[in-house]
């Protein structure tokens, strides 16, 4: 069994973007059971204030503080960490100001808010700053966390957000933050990190990630994995299926099996053909969707569609196909 | 009780109606859905102006939309013979905000602050910029007259009170003590400002300093001297614009889908516009799953194909019946969740449009939309 994702064999740091709606904070829930497989501890974090990690593992809100959500396979276990940009900057203010008091008192007066809104890079800074410091974390010489994944912003944010540097060359161009965003933005463009781009098998997530490919290319992040979610499976036979998008399913095909399934034939058998060749529209903007995908060289992930709502034992269901693709 | 239905058309073509906005979280359909209606609008006869902030490359081709120059376009194709014309623009938010600037104040003032970092950092990346922006446009078009109705997607942002709320954020910021005091030091040349403000505010910008550097101080100080003028006017114009949305003329529709992370978004925000006496037309709920023959339950269609698939050679329809439970209990699904909205809601207005093949990239495809919508389906 290799170590590593053999894709991305030295990725340490997986960070999971995708269009809204394309399921990516489920997609990096799975990606941190699976890689926790096999008795391993990895960290999922979110920097969006949004809380979805908690709904998703069913916990109330997460505090800004490393807490356990979910245990792998083989003794391994998922922690969480909501990183809120308040406390980030409280954080960075202690370890390079010893500053944590006066901290508390600027964030009364609505400073923190302030300064982070004055300037929309420090707040990427910190928050980027706090993956990457859970990700090198080590103590005794050995890693605490053998993987994060960061559910990061969508994919039409996504390389201005990592892409720090470029974001605080406006602001100071000597001292802690600028030693900090040049240490953040060395291991978010080393083999240490992969970003990982969740898709639906649709034309507008599809286009995208394409996008998004060649911005994070132009900017020297390493590029991961695509990740195909809610993907349908065809469940006409191939030939059907084919006949299905040129809108020539028989009805009297379908007809003959109803009456054999005691079903009243007459009545069903148009409408439910109908409905199949409907579906099969579908099918065949998926195949056109996965067709681009695969014309992108790059390694591809599948995950099937699940009838939510998504519950705990869905990502464990997600996280065991990406383990059986290889993922650990 | 059931909820009423939305009449969409009724909504359309009453002369009272002058703004639409369509508000919903990330990934609803938002755009789709203004364009279609903008479309229906002007199709039966209202001169239209639609904003979207942005559109898929296709649907902005199907507007028209290929010049981004931050001004309405006539789209061509859309009308009708009793003088219904639509025009499109989308958003360009620096660009709005860089003719406010250059709008209220003298040509030099107005180059030192367009070439301000600090300014250009706030006009590009503010997060409640784009949201300013919507509103500040939304209330230029209102005051050219040139439309009798104005059709506004909002910022795809990840909360739909965001777009409330930002403008309102951004001006307070922007008119605020704090941004003041930290100008403060240009303007008093001194440090006598100090003593005033307290120890507490000093530490601040020293911190401040340390961290953002300098320069960040010195450019915020430029940036709020050469905005003087204009302070204050912020915050009326957002509060205006808040007003204007709240009369009666306007109409605010709240586009979800059937999942519940949306709804939940849709809940908050028409809560939201009942608290504040703002006018909601009703909730749309995009890409409802319904099946032709909902007379046959997903049960009973699994269970046969099961049977089917024992007998053996009659693939085909025991396919053609797993497509069909499949519907059904997705349907059943979206109901189960469309029904917590509606009792928590009773009084909203509803309409459920149906899932669509493809997606719309063309003036026929949203033509179809504006009639589901109007529920001609």
């Amino acid at each position: 069994m290799p170590a590593t994702d053999p894709d991305f064999p030295a990725a340490r740091l997986h960070i999971v973007t995708g269009k809204g709606g394309t399921g990516k904070t489920t997609v990096a829930a799975a990606l941190a059971i699976a890689l926790a497989y096999g008795g391993r501890r990895t960290l999922l974090v979110e920097v969006e204030g949004r809380q979805g990690i908690a709904s998703l593992f069913d916990y109330p809100p997460l505090p800004y503080k490393e807490t356990r959500v979910a245990v792998a396979p083989g003794g391994g276990e998922v922690l969480a960490l909501a990183v809120d940009d308040e406390a980030a900057l409280l954080d960075y203010l202690d370890i390079f100001y010893s500053l944590r008091r006066a901290g508390r008192a600027l964030r009364k007066m609505g400073a923190i808010d302030f300064a982070t809104a004055i300037a929309p890079g420090l707040r990427d800074v910190l928050l980027t700053g706090k993956v990457k410091e859970a990700a090198t974390r080590t103590v005794g010489g050995k890693r605490v966390y053998h993987a994060v994944v960061l559910d990061a912003p969508p994919t039409g944010r996504i390389t201005k957000f990592l892409n720090v540097t470029a974001e605080v060359s406006g602001l100071a161009k000597v001292g802690p933050i600028k030693t900090q965003s040049d240490g953040v933005m060395a291991v978010l463009r080393s083999s240490q990190t992969a970003v990982h781009l969740v898709t639906l098998l649709e034309e507008m997530p599809v286009q995208e990630t394409i996008d998004a490919i060649a911005d994070l290319t132009a900017t020297h992040l390493p590029v991961g994995a695509v990740i195909v979610n809610a993907a349908r499976p065809s469940l006409l036979p191939p030939a059907d299926e084919r006949r299905a998008i040129a809108g020539r399913l028989g009805v009297s095909r379908v007809a003959a099996g109803l009456e054999l399934a005691g079903l009243d034939s007459k009545t069903l058998a148009k409408p439910l053909t109908e409905q199949a060749m409907e579906d099969a529209h579908r099918y065949a903007v998926q195949d056109e969707s996965r067709a681009r995908i695969q014309a992108l060289a790059r390694s591809t992930y599948e995950l099937p569609l699940l009838p939510g709502p998504i519950d705990l034992s869905d990502l464990f269901e997600l996280a065991d196909i990406l383990n059986a693709a290889g993922v650990r | 009780m059931s909820p009423g239905v939305l009449d969409v058309d009724a909504m359309l073509s009453d002369p009272a109606t002058r703004i639409v906005v369509c508000c919903g979280s990330g990934g609803v359909g938002k755009t789709t859905t203004s364009a279609a209606l903008a479309v229906r609008a002007a199709d039966a006869g209202r001169t239209v102006v639609v904003l979207t902030i942005d559109p898929a490359r296709r649907l902005a081709q199907a507007l028209g939309l290929t010049r981004l120059d931050n001004t309405p376009r006539v789209v061509d194709g859309v009308g009708s013979a009793g003088g219904g014309r639509l025009w499109a623009m989308q958003l360009d938010m620096k660009r709005t905000f860089d003719e406010i600037v250059e709008e209220h104040s003298s040509p030099q003032r107005s180059r030192q602050i367009l070439s301000n970092p600090f300014y250009q950092s706030l006009s590009s990346s503010f997060a409640g910029t784009q949201e300013y922006m919507a509103m500040e446009k939304l209330g230029q078009l209102r005051a050219m007259g040139d439309w009798d109705l104005i059709v506004v997607d909002t910022p795809p942002s990840r909360s739909a009170l965001d777009f409330l709320d930002a403008p309102q954020r951004m001006a307070r910021f922007l008119d605020g003590r704090m941004l003041r005091l930290l100008a403060a030091p240009a303007k008093a040349g001194g440090r006598a400002y100090l003593k005033v403000v307290g120890a507490g505010f000093t530490l601040f910008a020293r911190i401040l300093t340390k961290i953002l550097g300098a320069q960040v101080l010195t450019d915020v100080s430029a940036f709020v001297g050469a905005l003087d003028t204009m302070f204050g006017g912020f915050r009326e114009r957002a509060e205006a614009t808040y007003k204007m949305l709240s009369r009666p003329g306007t109409a605010f529709l709240v586009v979800a889908t059937p999942e519940p992370d949306a709804l939940r978004e849709a809940s908050y925000f028409v809560e939201r516009l009942n608290n504040d006496a703002m006018p909601l037309a009703g909730v749309i709920i995009n890409r409802v799953h319904r099946s032709a023959v909902p007379k046959l339950s997903g049960q009973r269609a699994e269970t046969a194909a099961e049977a089917l698939e024992e007998m053996g050679d009659q693939e085909l329809t025991a396919a053609v019946l797993r497509i069909h439970a499949e519907v059904m209990f997705t349907a059943r699904r979206e109901q189960r969740i469309t029904a917590r909205f509606t009792k928590a809601h009773p009084e909203v207005a509803l309409r459920e449009i149906p899932a669509l093949a493809g997606e719309v990239h063309d003036l026929a495809a949203l033509r179809v939309v504006g009639a589901a919508l109007a529920g001609e389906q």
